[in-house]
């Protein structure tokens, strides 16, 4: 298991260091610090084992998180605890700075004992840890028996991510759908590549313990109910169901039922989280085309002419859209020409960007530019870096629908039709590429 | 910045500042002086000093300051253990409190107080926190006793610590269970012969239910402990996996890959052309695809794992080629693994996709990204045979880009592509040649000059070439110049008129200039061949090189399946095994996968031991050589007493197991020697040998000829196809007599009853010579064996192939079909030896129109150790010549029908492959012939 835990600054002085386990010495600590964070060259592994002893690590900015053990540990879970260290650092105290590292190291320790022990990671939910951990210290020596009784049976229990007792006004629920659709096309107009990973992402603000039920155009559903349903209902939806490749769940969702029935039921966490993840291949609407068009005249002259198309309804209007086309290192001078939108080259990133504030669906926009470039005697050829793009979207790109979120709380007096819901589709690029 | 004080405080002169805080009266004062030292602390100065004080502050109603003596005292109390004990009362006192999250707080801590002393105390407060009413004291005090025993083992057995922690496996909340699951995995680790986590179906399925509550760390500590789990039979697995498949869509990754671990290992019990092996297969892509989606570290380990998974079941991935393409910006230890995990995938279906890809990658910035896209290009060529032409045309462009290390990488391929393909590609030399100049890396360079010596004869100006490399010789590393040794030689022997003077130059530079062992003793060895005997050097020197494999670093089947029981951990990512980097007891114990390693223990297994130099040496042996051989000895020795039911497997090696433990000594003797795999090297067949002939010995009575080589058995009727009768069987032929072995398993739920067989029409006319003798009724999950007498007297009619048999099963629910092939040799007669002349002549008399010819590939046997196993079968070798270093065999074989076959077998010293050559009347059954001697020659 773990066997010990050190955040360090950039410049690798410890700023937290928390041993479980015998066999880990204070040498340990500057082993990384030599090895991995002086080393001179980039990281060439997030693991290391220097002298018999493994190290995991993560950076957030330039704070490094290292895990340290000499056993055969599940490394997949270590690097999973490392994020989630990270994250309820981040609900506890925000961005997690050397600044912030340092004004909350009580409370890092105080959670460190809580969440890891003797190298086993406990209940990491902030929902749970925050009733009786807090940074203005430590609440629950102020509370009644049955309130501390609640507390170890929510650490413990079957439901750990939320309380009892939760009571609104107004019960409301955001659910978002954001996207990131992912696109690596060749010169050609070929699709080397392309996936949609999808978050839905909610925020539920219910009274209770309520028991929700998620429907989206899932083509297995559907296509299950077109069978036992009426054959018109079936041919109808049909069309618009979607087929998920994957799917992931937050822990509050029912697996075993998601893997029998293909529901999606839970009992969901009080405010922000995540319900699920997922990823479609199929039948992707890919928001942008990007055309170049790149001519070497000469060595000493590049002309690149960049062309982007919007694929989408001409109703709906995409936003912050962004074209980054890389230059030579040898670049001296570029000359831009655009129709639309405002275009730069920046020297230092060896990129041209082109910036476009709204662009409306079955447009089209272009870009030339001439790039001097300085002669050089450099036999290595210019690797051409994919021209990328940036965009937002107001639909999903995958096609995934909500069809349903029904809320039910037995115990409490208000129905389904009391919820308030929003529902919000939000399509961004990922990894959107096009080689030239 | 108040904190920033805190930390850059230093100095001794502080010390006492501390300590007057520390001993204020005032609550804030103290709490703050506390954060100081643990600042201190934290940036590794020594406080230690301060311990009395501090300990001093522990007896508050403050939780916060209490907490942070706590952190105090785990981190000194081991430098001072007499002031340590100090502390004991409050803990104790703790342990009592009524808030369940101080008697908590209070146990975690002793636990860490790592002091002999303390532990006396810790017993009596653990046991009550161990059954406390609240779930949160009980989790935290099965982690307790986990670093008790850490500290003191003895004490931990002794107070009866780890009865009471399994009784938490059954405990009510799931937190509960999970730790106390966690901990006795590790104590069990370091008990590697303890029963501790005695599973059992019962155990199993709490922990199952326990599975579907606990949150995701609790998952992964339940997941991980079921993966030592070894199920009793298929069903058992079967169930296992399903209630374990829907954790594949846990968000947390380590919780879904644990669960592959879990599949992984148990669908190898599971038999193969079952539905739901099918079906799970296809659900083990989607979420390893997901996984790449993940964060960058974590996206590490998955592909480091996905490496492995891809070795050892390579048909889950096969569609997904796409997802390991690389991004531009991954980082380049993602960037690394994919290109590995593509060229694995590489397939002719997809090869034109990977290649595109993998050009593009030559281009990239990162030098060792760009070198192995190079090398992938090459590993494509040999590994794709239809791709080899567009590969090498690739590396050419990439050759013209002039850009250094990827030229000398290229070559370094394209050695391997002439090796894999000769005198395919020899035109591209010209182009090679041109880029000798700029090569000055050592392997590059030996690569080239390798290429050079080996097309000495076609090169003009071959021995131009060579000398430029001459000039520098003793400023050249050892790879280069042994090659340039060998390279001249070759070209000596090739062109030898115009090479005298250069042969002698890099033999004295070799030989006498030279510090260098190995480089010396080759140059004499050359020295001698050349001047005692051209003819031989020649044959030494320019002898065939033996082919290159496909696959290229693959991991080695044993490490491979010991690590596919460990996906997930630090093993999987390292490759390694656990023994290769962790410390003392734990990690020693091998694991491995259910279907190969037989009654899993027995590994350890004092007979092993033994042998063990014998079995870690040759790299290609099946795994589980080392156990058979174990057990073969084992009963040898003693009669093995103890026969737990071993688990199906489709392998030979499992059925040999198998028999050998449930069947006579006759079947024995039959798998035994069908069980030393062909890529055994010579000198391990020689204490094989030596101990199966003690086992022949023992069982001479029975009278069967030496060496025959029976077929294992395999299952010709699975369960799922005939309402629950399974039949596995094979064919003997023991004194003239033709055998049909069977066993029959019944996997039904009711008895069965009035068994019958019957053929259909086939090509030889075999027919049961008796009828099926299955006198006693068949109860649920029985087996019986059953030994059929077959005559070759039945009705005729040409099967395809040749040697299937149609049969039939009859019993008290349903009639069963189901086709076998037979090995042709049991139709060979005894009498099948043909005189000398009589072969001749029918030799001649046979029109060349009949004769057929094969090559038997990777055979390892010299002539006469061919010839005697062959005679096992009834195959007579006649009469031997040898020329020019070939042995020609020839043989003959009669059928029962009174076709003869003949047969001219041709083995060459050092070259595994054998070339046969059949001349038959009735063609038709060369093939199956042919296919005989194939099985034969190579079990």
């Amino acid at each position: 298991m773990i066997g010990g835990l050190f955040i360090y600054n950039h410049k690798g002085e410890v700023l937290i260091s928390r041993v479980y386990r015998d066999d880990i010495g204070r040498n340990a600590v500057d082993a990384f610090r030599v090895n991995v964070i002086h080393a001179r060259q980039q990281v060439r592994s997030p693991v290391s084992n220097i002298a018999r002893t493994s190290f995991f690590h993560v950076k957030r900015s330039n704070i490094w998180l290292a895990a340290v053990t000499k056993q055969n540990v599940n490394a997949t879970m270590v690097f999973e605890f490392l994020y989630k260290m990270c994250d309820v650092m981040a609900a506890y105290f925000g961005k997690i700075s050397e600044e912030n590292v340092k004004n909350n190291f009580v409370l890092i320790y105080e959670l460190l004992d809580e969440i890891l022990d003797f190298g086993y990671p406990q209940n990491s939910e902030t929902g749970a840890l925050k009733t009786f951990i807090t940074q203005q210290g430590i609440k629950s020596q102020h509370h009644s028996k049955e309130e501390q009784s609640q507390i170890t049976s929510q650490v413990t229990g079957q439901i750990g991510w939320r309380r009892e007792g939760i009571k609104y006004r107004r019960n409301e629920l955001f659910l978002d759908v954001l996207e990131s659709v992912n696109l690596l096309m060749s010169p050609q107009g070929q699709v080397l590549s392309a996936h949609v990973s999808g978050r839905v992402v909610m925020k539920s603000y219910l009274s209770g313990m309520p028991e929700c039920k998620f429907g989206m155009n899932d083509k297995i559903v559907i296509d299950k109910q077109g069978k036992t349903g009426s054959t018109e209902d079936g041919a109808k939806s049909g069309k618009q169901s979607i087929a998920i490749d994957d799917c992931t769940f937050h822990q509050c969702v029912r697996l075993s039922k998601f893997d029998s029935e293909r529901s999606i039921s839970f009992i969901p966490p009080d405010g922000d989280y995540e319900l699920m993840r997922y990823r479609t291949t199929k039948d992707i609407i890919l928001p942008f085309r990007v055309i170049p068009l790149v001519r070497e005249v000469g060595r000493t002259k590049l002309e690149v002419k960049v062309v982007i198309k919007s694929n989408f309804k001409s109703s709906l209007l995409a936003q912050k859209i962004e074209v980054r086309i890389p230059t030579p290192l040898n670049t001296s001078g570029v000359q831009l020409i655009c129709m639309k939108g405002k275009a730069k080259y920046k020297a230092s990133e060896n990129a041209i960007v082109w910036k476009v504030k709204r662009m409306a669906g079955m447009k089209e926009s272009q870009i030339s530019a001439e790039i001097e470039l300085l002669p050089t005697n450099d036999k290595k050829k210019w690797a051409r870096p994919p021209i990328s793009m940036n965009f937002e979207v107001p639909f999903a790109p995958s096609g995934l629908k909500v069809r349903y979120l029904k809320v039910f709380e037995p115990k409490l007096n208000y129905s389904d039709h009391d919820v308030i819901k929003w529902v919000r589709y939000i399509g961004r690029s990922g990894i959107y590429e096009t080689r030239c | 910045m108040m904190c920033d004080f805190l930390f850059s405080l230093v100095c001794t002169g502080e010390i006492f500042e501390l300590k007057a805080e520390l001993n204020s009266d005032k609550k804030e004062k103290k709490k703050e002086a506390v954060k100081k030292v643990i600042a201190s602390m934290t940036v590794g100065k020594d406080v230690s000093a301060l311990f009395p004080d501090v300990v001093n502050c522990m007896q508050t109603d403050n939780l916060e300051l209490k907490k942070l003596v706590y952190l105090y005292l785990m981190n000194y109390a081991k430098s001072q253990p007499d002031m340590a004990i100090m502390a004991v009362n409050t803990f104790v006192k703790d342990c009592e409190d009524p808030n369940p999250l101080i008697r908590a707080l209070a146990v975690r801590t002793m636990g860490c107080i790592r002091v002999d002393k303390i532990t006396e105390y810790l017993c009596e407060p653990l046991r009550k926190c161990l059954k406390d009413e609240d779930p949160y004291v009980r989790k935290t005090a099965a982690v307790c006793v986990a670093k008790l025993h850490d500290i003191n083992a003895q004490l931990v057995e002794d107070q009866g610590f780890l009865d009471t922690l399994k009784d938490l496996i059954s405990d009510s909340n799931p937190m509960v269970v999970a730790n106390a699951v966690a901990a006795l995995s590790e104590i069990a680790e370091s008990h590697p012969n303890s029963n501790l986590l005695d599973l059992n179906p019962q155990t199993i399925n709490k922990l199952l239910t326990a599975l579907n509550e606990c949150t995701e760390w609790g998952q992964i500590f339940i997941l991980d402990c079921l993966a030592n789990y070894t199920p009793r039979d298929d069903r058992e697995s079967q169930s296992i996996c399903e209630r374990v498949t829907p954790r594949l869509s846990h968000a947390n990754s380590a919780v879904v890959l644990s669960a592959v671990k879990v599949l992984m290992k148990f669908m190898e019990m599971l038999p193969k052309d079952l539905d739901y092996y099918g079906t799970l297969l296809k659900k083990l892509a989607p979420p390893l695809v997901t996984l790449l989606s993940a964060e960058p570290e974590l996206q590490y380990v998955a592909l480091r794992n996905i490496n492995l998974i891809v070795q050892r079941r390579p048909e889950i991935l096969k569609h997904e080629m796409k997802v390991f393409f690389v991004k531009y910006n991954d980082p380049i230890y993602v960037k690394l693994e994919k290109l590995d995990i593509m060229i694995r995938l590489a397939s002719q279906a997809n090869i034109a996709q990977v290649l595109a890809e993998l050009k593009e990658y030559a281009t990239e910035v990162d030098v060792d990204f760009v070198r192995k896209a190079v090398r992938a290009i090459g590993r494509c060529a040999i590994k794709v045979e239809q791709s080899a032409e567009r590969c090498v045309s690739t590396l050419l462009d990439l050759i013209q880009t002039k850009v250094n290390y990827v030229v000398q990488e290229a070559i370094v391929v394209i050695k391997d592509i002439f090796r894999k393909y000769p005198n395919k590609y020899e035109s591209v030399i010209a182009t090679l040649c041109e880029n000798l100049d700029s090569l000055d890396e050592p392997e590059a360079r030996a690569a080239m000059i390798w290429i050079v010596g080996e097309y000495a004869e076609r090169i003009d100006n071959a021995d131009e070439l060579l000398e430029s490399f001459l000039e520098g010789f003793h400023d050249e590393s050892t790879q280069v110049q042994l090659q340039l040794l060998t390279a001249i030689v070759k070209l000596f022997l090739k062109k030898p008129t115009e090479t005298q003077e250069l042969v002698q130059q890099v033999l004295s530079l070799a030989t006498q200039d030279s510090d260098n062992p190995d480089l010396r003793d080759r140059g004499y060895i050359y020295w001698r061949l050349l001047s005692t005997d051209p003819v031989a050097a020649k044959e030494v020197v320019l002898a065939e090189k033996p082919l290159i494999s496909e696959e290229t670093d693959l991991i080695e089947p044993t490490l491979l399946e010991e690590l596919i029981c460990h996906i997930g951990t630090l093993a999987s990512v390292y490759h390694k095994p656990p023994s290769a980097f962790v410390e003392g007891s734990r990690g020693v114990q091998h694991k491995r996968l259910p279907g190969s390693a037989g009654s899993g223990e027995s590994v350890e297994s004092p007979d092993t031991g033994s042998a063990a130099g014998v079995s870690e040496a040759p790299p290609a042996v099946i795994p589980s050589q080392g156990d058979l051989l174990g057990d073969l000895l084992n009963l040898d020795l003693t009669p093995p007493t103890t026969t737990g039911p071993p688990p199906p497997a489709s392998s030979g090696m499992q059925m040999g197991a198998m028999d050998l433990l449930g069947g006579g000594l006759d079947s024995l003797m039959g798998t035994g020697f069908g069980a030393p795999p062909a890529a055994m090297p010579a000198s391990f067949n020689v204490p094989v040998s030596g101990g199966l002939d003690d086992l022949f010995d023992l069982g001479g009575g029975v009278g069967m000829p030496m060496g025959v080589f029976n077929p294992p058995k395999t299952v010709w009727l699975p369960a799922m196809k005939a309402k629950g009768l399974e039949i596995s069987g094979t064919f003997v032929r023991r004194a003239g007599v033709i055998q049909m072995e069977m066993t029959l398993t019944n996997k039904a739920m009711s008895v069965m009853t009035d068994f019958a067989i019957q053929f259909n029409r086939n090509s030889f006319g075999l027919a049961p010579a008796g009828p099926l003798q299955v006198l006693t009724p068949l109860s649920p999950n029985q087996s019986i064996e059953a030994a059929l007498p077959l005559s070759t007297v039945g009705p005729v009619m040409k099967m395809e192939p040749l040697n299937n048999l149609q049969v039939a099963v009859k019993n008290n629910i349903d009639v069963f079909y189901f086709s076998c092939q037979y090995p042709i040799s049991m139709l060979f007669a005894e009498d099948g030896k043909m005189e000398r002349q009589v072969f001749l002549a029918t030799w001649k008399d046979i029109p060349n129109d009949n004769e057929s010819q094969f090559q038997i590939k990777d055979c390892h046997l010299n002539s006469d150790a061919a010839s005697n196993k062959l005679q096992g079968s009834n195959i007579f070798t006649i009469a031997k010549r040898t020329v020019e270093g070939q042995d020609m065999l020839y043989q003959s074989m009669k059928l029962t029908n009174g076709i003869w076959v003949l047969a001219e077998l041709r083995v060459q010293a050092g070259n595994p492959n054998y070339t046969i050559s059949l001349k038959c009347r009735a063609p038709e059954v060369s093939q199956c012939v042919f296919q005989n001697y194939e099985m034969v020659l190579k079990n």
